[in-house]
């Protein structure tokens, strides 16, 4: 079996002293795709920013351990800049507008300092516009959108696909999409469920938080974990996503 | 951490902080008539000067220190300032540039400006002034063939009389303001502009400032006229030497735009600003002003004020010319023991005026940022707009921002709007950034360009990359 790209280990994580996660397990490895599905309040946006590193949640127990050359590293060591330089992810559930930014400035800016990070030689202004509009491509989306600031006054949709905008332009190896179908009518969902298809290749991972099933017939899954209050408790393959549409968690919750 | 190293920190700190080894030629300290005189009589200046100053000084005697700004600082012992302070001139003085006293040229080499004709930048005209006195004037001749006079308000004394007599104190007379009345009594040079009817002045003027003396008070005074019809971009930058004293800064401008003329003037402000625990650094305490006199002319202030230990500030416009406008974009930074209290004032008379506020504060540190503008409608002032913007921006807790509206309006016919913000930098916003590969010093970086960009945009293009430098660098060293 191929080494794997992330090894979650009885992660426990309290957010402002309140336990979410308790002794969670996962492994992602490179090529695959894994659905996390649970009821709200189950504990898997908490789950997306602990890998992220935001810094209000907080690690009480279990190790979080990435693959970087080769080598499983400690992901708390890792800033979440030099996470996402290394290939970290997340595509945020609410993403945030950033005033006065100009999207392809900001996009610009991400992607050299991952350049810089990796010693290869940053884009400058003209190369960039160039290989953003590749990328464009990828999630359909209007070139206007790259001169209006970062998310301001973006509708939920257009956010959702600028997020998966970004995705397209950091190639990432380890992707966590934290609800990105919600709030995507169906042609939104195509799209953007396209675009994460054309992303997926054999070297990354993509970990896919969904309430809803109807993502998974867009982008099929691997795996699919139920996560229920702060641990998986059932992992199966797509099938599983289906009877989960069917028959609702309670099943699995006693 | 031994002695080399805090050296080199402060040198990234501030790397505006040395000092020239020049031999200067000083009044004693103190003021007096007789100093006046003295000042007087070594610029050579013409008999109604020294009067305007007397009168200036004699007024100033009965007035007290305003005290209503947001700062706090020690009394000022005015009678412990150096009011004149000039490098020596070697015999005659140089006929060229390229003569100059090598230290001052390479004094305004390292801070960014050659002086000298092979290295001087093409397309801004510079007036260095050092200390009491302007060393120097680029670029006169191109000026000259197009009939711009663009010198030292002292060369302009005695050149170009008639303009400076008609035009000076027109904007801020000598009574208008404590420090508006020191200067007018003492104030030893600057820079004067005349823009002729129908010109558009075919390069950038600019006017660099640098205290170089210590105990020394720098007093300047800028006139700039633009004829008929005229336009000019003039900019203006300042920086100081790191000391442990604070030392006062008392500037005067005065703008003068007749009918369908336009000035813009900007300012990237960079005195030192006193070290981390508040010690030393620039008093600012400068007046303003620009009088709209024609019709449809314009007047506009664009200021990126990040240094100075305090900052009193309040450039403003006069509109009396039917459908004039006038605007103020700003960006005060403060960080550290910093003190800002700048804003503007709007004085619409004239039918169909217009106006525009945009400001934008950041505080860090322990600083006190802010902003004070008054928008003022007269009577006469039929159809009068103003659009105002004032926010903050907030970088840790233990700074402060403030906002200080007066709105005064005496015509209904005036349409005003006004917006203010204040906002933190969240952290849930600095997550989003990091988590693209951003550091905290980018993504702060990245905060405040874009919480800055409408004033940005205003500045010519070379400013604009200087002042968001500038500001990085700062945040670099007052964040994280």
């Amino acid at each position: 079996m191929a080494q794997a790209l992330l090894e979650i280990k009885n992660l426990s994580v309290a957010v402002e002293g309140k336990k979410v996660l308790k002794g969670l397990d996962l492994t992602i490895r490179p090529g695959e795709v894994h659905a996390i599905m649970g009821p709200n309040g189950s504990g898997k946006s908490t789950l997306s920013k602990v890998v992220a590193g935001h810094p209000a949640y907080e690690v009480t127990g279990g190790t979080l351990r990435y693959e970087v050359n080769f080598q499983m590293r400690d992901l708390l060591e890792m800033e979440p800049d030099v996470r996402a330089k290394e290939g970290v992810f997340l595509a945020f559930q609410y993403p945030i507008e950033v005033p006065g930014v100009s999207n392809s400035a900001f996009l610009r800016a991400s992607f050299n300092s991952i350049l810089k990070h990796q010693g290869a030689q940053e884009l400058d202004e003209a190369q960039f516009a160039q290989f953003l509009e590749k990328k464009l491509e990828v999630v359909k989306m209007d070139p206007r959108f790259l001169d209006r600031p970062v998310n301001v006054g973006f509708s939920g949709g257009e956010k959702k696909r600028n997020e998966i905008l970004q995705m397209a332009v950091l190639s990432p190896r380890l992707a966590f999409l934290d609800e990105t179908d919600s709030g995507l009518d169906i042609d939104a969902l195509r799209i953007v469920a396209e675009g994460v298809n054309r992303l997926r290749t054999k070297e990354n991972g993509i970990v896919l938080v969904t309430h809803y099933q109807r993502l998974l017939d867009h982008i099929v899954p691997d795996f699919v974990h139920v996560l229920a209050d702060g641990r998986i408790v059932e992992t199966g393959d797509k099938s599983l996503a289906r009877r989960l549409e069917e028959r609702g968690y309670d099943w699995l919750v006693k | 951490m031994g002695d080399k190293n805090q050296a080199l920190d402060l040198e990234r700190d501030y790397k505006y902080g040395f000092i020239t080894d020049i031999e200067t030629d000083t009044v004693p300290k103190g003021l007096s008539e007789d100093v006046i005189r003295l000042i007087s009589a070594k610029k050579n200046e013409p008999e109604w000067m020294l009067e305007y100053r007397l009168k200036a000084y004699r007024h100033w005697l009965t007035m007290e220190e305003p005290a209503w700004a947001n700062v706090r600082y020690p009394k000022i012992d005015f009678n412990d300032i150096i009011y004149y302070s000039a490098p020596k001139k070697r015999g005659e003085g140089p006929k060229s540039l390229d003569e100059l006293d090598p230290e001052l040229l390479r004094t305004f080499e390292k801070l960014g400006i050659p002086l000298s004709e092979q290295k001087r930048i093409s397309g801004v005209a510079v007036d260095a002034v050092f200390d009491s006195v302007s060393v120097g004037t680029t670029h006169k001749e191109t000026l000259e063939k197009h009939g711009v006079v663009f010198c030292s308000i002292s060369e302009a004394m005695r050149e170009h009389e008639g303009l400076v007599r008609k035009y000076l104190g027109s904007v801020v007379p000598v009574s208008d303001n404590f420090y508006a009345a020191l200067n007018a009594a003492v104030f030893t040079d600057g820079s004067f502009v005349y823009i002729p009817k129908g010109v558009r002045c075919p390069i950038d003027l600019s006017t660099y400032f640098r205290i170089n003396a210590s105990e020394t008070g720098q007093f300047e005074r800028t006139l700039v006229v633009a004829d008929e019809g005229s336009f000019v971009n003039y900019l203006e930058g300042c920086t100081a030497p790191q000391r442990d004293e604070n030392q006062l800064h008392a500037a005067v401008v005065e703008l003068i735009a007749l009918d369908d003329a336009e000035i813009k003037y900007s300012t990237v402000q960079n005195w030192y600003t006193g070290d981390k625990e508040g010690r030393g650094g620039i008093y600012n305490f400068v007046t303003k002003r620009g009088k709209c006199q024609g019709r449809n002319s314009r007047i506009s202030w664009t200021q990126v004020e990040s240094g100075s230990a305090i900052t009193w500030k309040y450039p403003s416009c006069l509109l009396l010319g039917e459908n004039s406008q006038g605007a103020f974009y700003s960006v005060a930074l403060t960080h550290d023991h910093m003190q800002a209290d700048t804003g503007t004032k709007m004085i619409h008379v004239g039918r169909n005026t217009r106006s525009t506020i945009i400001s934008k504060g950041i505080s860090t540190g322990h600083s006190r940022n802010s902003y004070r503008g008054q928008v003022k409608i007269m009577p006469s002032a039929a159809g009068a707009r103003n659009y105002s913007q004032c926010d903050s921006m907030l970088v840790g807790d233990s700074c402060s921002a403030s906002t200080y509206p007066y709105i005064e309006v005496k015509n209904d016919t005036a349409v005003l709007e006004h917006e203010a913000t204040t906002s933190r930098i969240s952290e849930d916003q600095l997550f989003y950034l990091r988590s693209r590969g951003l550091d905290t010093e980018q993504a702060i970086s990245i905060l405040v360009q874009g919480f800055c960009k409408d004033v940005f945009k205003q500045l010519p293009l070379e400013f604009s990359v200087e002042a968001v430098k500038l500001i990085e660098m700062k945040l670099e060293n007052s964040v994280g």
